[in-house]
């Protein structure tokens, strides 16, 4: 009993990763949260998107079911789980019953190296990177056994489709990835990483964000990356294969019911592991703003206290909005909802202002919150953008993306080399 | 613990995974149920290079085998409608033949395994473990590298290799070249 | 478990690389199976990939046995396990490509229906 104590709390005083230190406890304590955050972020992305799209368009969205529709995502997952689950007639059953599994494993499986601090990881392997990118393309499998299993036209062409832009796309994005793994390697020993956590040091240490390096070679490679990361997730505008008005649904036309529910979690995990993806290799993954810059006790405590005034300000727009509401006696019990709620975010915002609270929060926070700007930006995109077809989605994939990511390549491999190649030139001319 | 139970554990259970993966693979009548226990077999296998540390090809095979060649094959099996081929007999006439030949091989295969490795012990795991840190760039070096690496011819061969394959592929499965 | 002996138990508990061959042996195996049974094409070329991806397993596994010898940096088998993978890709594809011209002048999929030689 001593010995599992002592090696739960001997992890405490690493620092290293749960895998790393080879702790099977924390490990799966460090799973059972990331599985935790993720199902409460699909919640909320759930919610944040019926609102944001409404009110980009005028409207104001789900506004019945709790207050300003804040039940809504608990009230879709009741009614998915509690509806009929129908099997088409000539459908494999084996094969319609694995495809949801594997979409939301490849989703799923991609968090084991996402790095929300230096530590905070659940492993840090040493292909980390790559890792990511081939266990996001398994996702293409299950949406072409989905589409397949429902023996049906619509599915069938939705999911040929899907997986057809889904792999040009993955071409782009490891392209554009590639280049800002070269990136890495413009220190002094000349070494880079493939590590997503050496990413983010390779970031600390050269002081400066991916996106800014170079430039404009790091903007272009992450403008590569973001169009291609919509694409690879079957957004807007790249949705044709799932669009309600082209395709009925596309692959998952004929599942209802909890295995709908788990294509619609695999895509927002899906969603939110390529912003992961965008934010450690361009953004500073964990960093705040100015660590080399503004470093300093004074300027860390500045930066630390975010956290708590970001759920502080949650709670005066909860207050505001408690205000705001109908004072008529039907409304009482959804005014004291949002009250209560506004009262949570209020006393979390007060224990991330303790000390110890703090340290452990700040890297998670600017890390999510810089991967909840990438969701924004993919509401934004659905709300704004046109549809394209597909022959466009395929062209610009292949004849756009491609050979500008090909060029990048190139370009950051001289840039970064430049220095070599230029004494080459004065070993060859002397 | 005195037995590594841990790392036999997870080598019986990808190897079963393998094993079974690769039974389903040869007997399933239906080429999607194929498929997809090659998948968990290469998956598995993906798993077992990492156990023998070796995560930059775990990393390749998960990329290219099962997420790109796969893939592939799911097309092209759900491209051509094989329901008919589905009724049809599924193993040919001389399958005894082959299995008489493939238990000849087993043979072979443990008539060698069983005599050379009495007396020469092929080492035990667990007893070494590099840092799988260098992996990547160790392999960089051997490929890359101008004085110790020994693989670039083999690589430029690769990739034109891989461009034959492409122009191939296309001009076969055109309608009209 | 009167009935092991000691040393049986060691074998099977430390992994060493005769483990690994025994596995690779086995899927080579069930490959040869199902190439030299199996009527339809695309089994035929998924127990090629089995056959290959068995070769790949004992190639990584002599590379860990070579690292044991020859230091940390001995990683030949790796690289050559990465170009038959690469190999085993362009294969596909082109067997795949072969396939469907086949089958869009004979409408089947039988290897042993690709008899047009055949005296």
């Amino acid at each position: 009993m001593h010995s599992i104590v002592e090696y739960i709390t001997s992890y405490l005083q690493s620092n290293q990763t749960p895998g790393a230190a080879g702790n099977f406890a924390w490990a799966t304590i460090y799973i059972l949260l990331v599985f935790v955050g993720l199902s409460i972020a699909v919640i909320c992305m759930n919610w944040l998107e019926r609102k944001i799209l409404a009110h980009m368009q005028v409207r104001l969205g789900p506004m019945r079911v709790g207050p300003h529709g804040l039940l809504q995502p608990i009230a879709d997952a009741l009614k998915l789980l509690l509806k009929e689950d129908i099997i088409p007639a000539e459908a494999d059953a084996t094969v319609f019953w694995i495809a949801p599994f594997i979409v939301v494993l490849a989703a799923f499986t991609v968090f084991v190296v996402v790095p929300f601090g230096p530590t905070h990881a659940i492993t840090d392997m040493n292909i980390g990177i790559l890792f990511m990118l081939g266990v996001s393309s398994l996702a293409v499998l299950g949406i072409v056994t989905a589409g397949w299993a429902s023996n049906s036209h619509y599915p069938l062409i939705g999911a040929l489709r899907s997986s057809a832009q889904m792999v040009s796309y993955e071409v782009a994005m490891g392209l554009a990835v590639v280049s800002a793994i070269m990136m890495t390697s413009a220190n002094a020993e000349g070494t880079g990483t493939l590590s997503m956590i050496g990413i983010v040091q390779a970031q600390l240490e050269q002081h400066e964000w991916f996106l800014f390096k170079y430039f404009p070679l790091g903007i272009v490679a992450f403008a590569i990356f973001a169009i291609a990361m919509v694409a690879e997730t079957n957004r807007a505008p790249f949705d044709l294969p799932e669009a309600e008005s082209e395709l009925t649904a596309g692959f998952h036309t004929e599942y209802s019911g909890f295995r709908w529910s788990l294509f619609f979690l695999a895509e927002y995990s899906a969603m939110i592991a390529v912003s992961s993806i965008a934010v450690t290799l361009w953004m500073g993954g964990w960093l705040r703003p100015f660590p080399n810059a503004l470093s300093g006790p004074t300027w860390d405590l500045v930066f630390s206290l975010f956290p708590g005034l970001t759920f502080l300000f949650l709670a005066a727009l909860c207050f505001y909005s408690t205000a705001r509401m109908p004072k008529h006696p039907l409304f009482r019990i959804q005014t004291m909802g949002l009250a209560g709620f506004g009262v949570v975010l209020a006393l979390i915002g007060l224990i991330l202002f303790w000390g110890p609270a703090r340290t452990r929060i700040e890297d998670i926070y600017w890390f999510s919150a810089k991967v909840a700007g990438f969701m924004y930006l993919y509401i934004w995109y659905r709300g704004t953008f046109p549809r394209y077809r597909f022959d466009q989605l395929m062209k610009v994939g292949w004849k756009v993306l491609l050979p500008t990511g090909l060029a990048l390549l190139i370009l950051t491999a001289i840039v970064g080399m430049r220095t070599e190649i230029l004494s080459m030139f004065q070993e060859g001319l002397r | 613990m005195n037995p590594p139970v841990a790392t036999a554990f997870f080598f019986y259970l990808l190897a079963a995974t393998m094993i079974i993966g690769g039974i389903l693979v040869i007997t399933r009548k239906n080429a999607v149920h194929s498929a997809l226990a090659l998948i968990t077999a290469l998956l598995a296998q993906a798993a077992l290079y990492l156990m023998l540390y070796a995560p930059f090809v775990a990393g390749v095979q998960i990329i290219l085998y099962a997420g790109g060649i796969m893939v592939l094959f799911l097309f092209v099996i759900m491209l051509i409608s094989i329901e008919r081929n589905m009724k049809e007999r599924q193993f040919n006439k001389q399958w005894l033949v082959g299995i008489v030949a493939a238990a000849a091989l087993g043979a072979l295969f443990v008539t060698v395994y069983t005599k050379t490795s009495r007396g020469v012990s092929l080492f035990i795991e667990g007893r070494m473990s590099y840092g799988e840190s260098q992996n990547t760039q160790m392999i960089a070096n051997l490929l890359f590298d101008r004085h110790a690496g020994m693989y670039m011819f083999a690589f430029e061969i690769a990739s034109l290799l891989l461009l034959v394959a492409i122009i191939g592929a296309v001009v076969m499965a055109k309608k009209r070249i | 478990m009167a009935y092991c002996s000691e040393k049986a138990m060691n074998t099977l508990l430390h992994i060493s690389t005769l483990h690994y061959l025994v596995l690779g042996a086995a899927l080579f195996l069930l490959g040869i199976i199902g190439v030299l049974t199996r009527r339809n094409v695309v089994i035929v070329l998924m127990s090629i990939e089995l056959i290959l991806n068995a070769v790949n397993l004992n190639l990584v596994a002599f590379s860990r046995y070579w690292q044991s010898i020859h230091g940390a940096s001995a990683l030949h088998g790796q690289v050559f396990a990465i170009f038959v993978i690469t190999d085993a890709a362009a294969e596909a594809a082109v067997g795949l490509g072969i396939l469907i011209a086949f089958f869009r002048n004979k409408e089947t999929v039988n290897v042993d229906e690709v008899n047009l030689l055949k005296w």
